[in-house]
């Protein structure tokens, strides 16, 4: 099973990429995934939690993810080193929207706020690390994404967000390059 | 599975159960929005608007009166349907024993919710099994495919003339209504030739004039609540019946009040429902692989009670637990008394332990479940809360 928790505020859309992943994920005759929030209130702004399990076989346990494959983080306030490897599986990665660099490998960054305002027009994150993640998770195609969000997103989101999934997945592979 | 005629989505318990009920064609839909209710008939709401499910939404003041419109709904023999949880299910208790002593087969989907106090919107099970004498036949879900195939059945039992009961749908409140997951949903073409058009001399109709909803004394009443009791007793055949018709039309099966896993050589076995059941069955799965014989089975119907079913299924067994969330103040968890009762009239001598746990939403850990596994081999009678009593 891969498992994919996701940081972020309330109103950054942290569930919505989460459920997305899910959505691209079955479109795999074979693929069973399930995707659920931090469940209680909802408050703008307010760390929030997502999670995403993916599968070949039917998915039962559908306790909060202790220990994942990809912790991701859509905004670097809500993240500490020692805190997101006690929820990182041993050969998992953290993949961290932020304008900083870290040295050890097993943090992936990407600019999503620069990324997403250049295309969107705001910093809105979720989809840039969809499409960082297609990158990294051979298991994610980002074709499946981009079916996802034309079935799932509002249409007037729609066009912009897939080109912001391959953006990212662009600069991830590029930097896979130039390291 | 038969799943060429039927599209795969990703969608929360809510909205699945919501796609059930379309397919099931209401003409009548009477809702006061609940968390975690509320997305079920903000769907059917939307529905109606874009006109793909020809029904009447009508948006009430309260539960009692949401209820009580469905009452009037099924009283001119229309299909209706409401949603509820928690406070707003036992704002609506009054009615539930009118629209089961009326005969009136309503489908109700309860998203199970804690109860105040404290005020707790999270899951557990406590709103709906307070509530079992009620009349209703209850089912219990434990995933989104399995809510939306009961959205359809329910109306096929509840309506059937033998039956003539209503019935409430339980899906845990958050962990299956809010979670996303594979469903297979069917066409309407499949979905009509399973469930025709409700019909019923139970109605008000000038053709045929007739008294609904009248008084009577003590000379006839207990009559009334025999037919009633026999009514809901029907539903287990009716119930079978259902589940074979559905399975040749849409190639899923289920398997009547119970679900048994694992049990036929097992010496433990943990008796749960819901949801938490998958995580149970992750456990047994777990513990067989290191050679222990544990098993597990979920009660799928509280109303009417396997009683036969669940003691068939654990007589080999040396020990038995019932893991619910819930709890009688008192005394111990109401699923556990309904068990221990079916044990007893069937001769089958066990101890039996009663673990409480998951409420107000509270996380129940696979590891929790292991240790109830070997607590069980204690072979001891005893009620335990989870966490916070040793078990």
């Amino acid at each position: 099973m891969l498992e994919i928790l996701w940081h972020g505020r309330g109103g950054q859309g942290a569930f919505t990429a989460a459920r997305l992943l899910g959505a691209a994920y079955i479109q795999d005759a074979a693929g069973f995934a399930l995707a659920f929030p931090s469940f209680g209130p909802e408050r703008r702004g307010a760390p929030i939690r997502a999670f995403t399990k993916l599968d070949k076989q039917p998915i039962t346990n559908r306790s909060e993810i202790e220990q994942a494959d990809f912790v991701i983080y859509l905004d670097d306030t809500l993240f500490s080193e020692e805190e997101a490897f006690a929820e990182l599986k041993p050969d998992g990665k953290i993949l961290l929207n932020t304008k900083k660099q870290w040295q050890d490998q097993r943090i992936i960054s990407i600019d999503g706020d620069t990324l997403s305002t250049e295309i969107l027009g705001r910093p809105i994150t979720n989809t840039v690390m969809l499409g960082a993640l297609a990158a990294l998770a051979p298991e994610i195609a980002i074709d499946q994404l981009i079916t996802a969000i034309q079935g799932y997103m509002a249409p007037k989101l729609q066009e912009k967000n897939i080109a912001l999934v391959k953006a990212a997945a662009d600069a991830i592979h590029k930097e896979a390059q130039t390291r | 599975m038969n799943h060429t005629k039927t599209k795969k989505a990703f969608l929360s318990g809510n909205e699945a159960f919501a796609e059930g009920i379309r397919l099931a064609r209401p003409q009548v839909i009477s809702a006061y929005p609940i968390t975690p209710q509320t997305l079920v008939v903000e769907r059917l709401s939307e529905m109606v608007e874009d006109q793909s499910l020809a029904a009447e939404f009508i948006h009430v003041e309260s539960e009692h009166s949401a209820l009580s419109c469905a009452m009037g709904a099924s009283a001119v023999g229309a299909r209706a349907f409401t949603a509820t949880s928690s406070q707003g299910l036992l704002y609506m208790a009054e009615c539930l024993t009118y629209a089961s002593g009326g005969r009136f087969p309503i489908v109700m989907m309860n998203a199970n919710r804690a109860t105040a106090l404290p005020w707790n919107i999270y899951g557990d099970q406590r709103d709906s099994l307070s509530l079992l004498d009620c009349g209703w036949i209850q089912a219990y879900a434990e995933n989104a495919q399995e809510s939306l195939d009961l959205a359809l059945m329910s109306y096929y039992i509840a309506e059937h003339p033998k039956v003539a009961t209503p019935f409430m749908v339980n899906l845990d409140g958050f962990v299956l209504t809010h979670t996303y997951e594979v469903v297979h949903i069917p066409e309407q073409a499949q979905a009509d030739a399973f469930l025709p058009p409700y019909t019923t001399e139970n109605k008000l109709d000038f053709a045929s004039p007739r008294n609904l909803g009248f008084s009577v004394g003590p000379e006839l009443n207990d009559g009334f609540k025999y037919k009633e009791h026999l009514g809901m007793m029907a539903a287990k055949d009716v119930i079978t019946e259902a589940e074979e018709k559905f399975a040749a039309i849409f190639g899923r099966t289920y398997p009547g009040l119970i679900e048994t896993y694992e049990t036929e050589d097992a010496d433990y076995i943990l008796i749960t429902l819901g949801t938490i059941a998958g995580q149970v069955k992750d456990v047994v799965e777990g513990l067989r692989a290191k050679g222990e014989k544990v098993g597990m089975i979920r009660i799928r119907y509280m109303r009417p009670f396997p009683n036969e079913e669940i003691a068939s299924a654990v007589k080999g067994a040396k020990a038995i637990g019932v893991l619910e969330k819930d709890i009688s103040f008192g005394n111990e968890g109401t699923v556990y008394t309904n068990v221990n009762s079916a044990l007893q009239k069937a001769g089958v001598s066990l101890p039996t332990a009663n673990y409480i746990g998951g409420l107000g939403g509270k996380n129940i850990s696979p590891h929790e479940i292991e240790e109830i596994f070997h607590a069980l081999k204690k072979n001891e009678s005893q009620v335990r809360f989870l966490g916070l009593e040793e078990v």
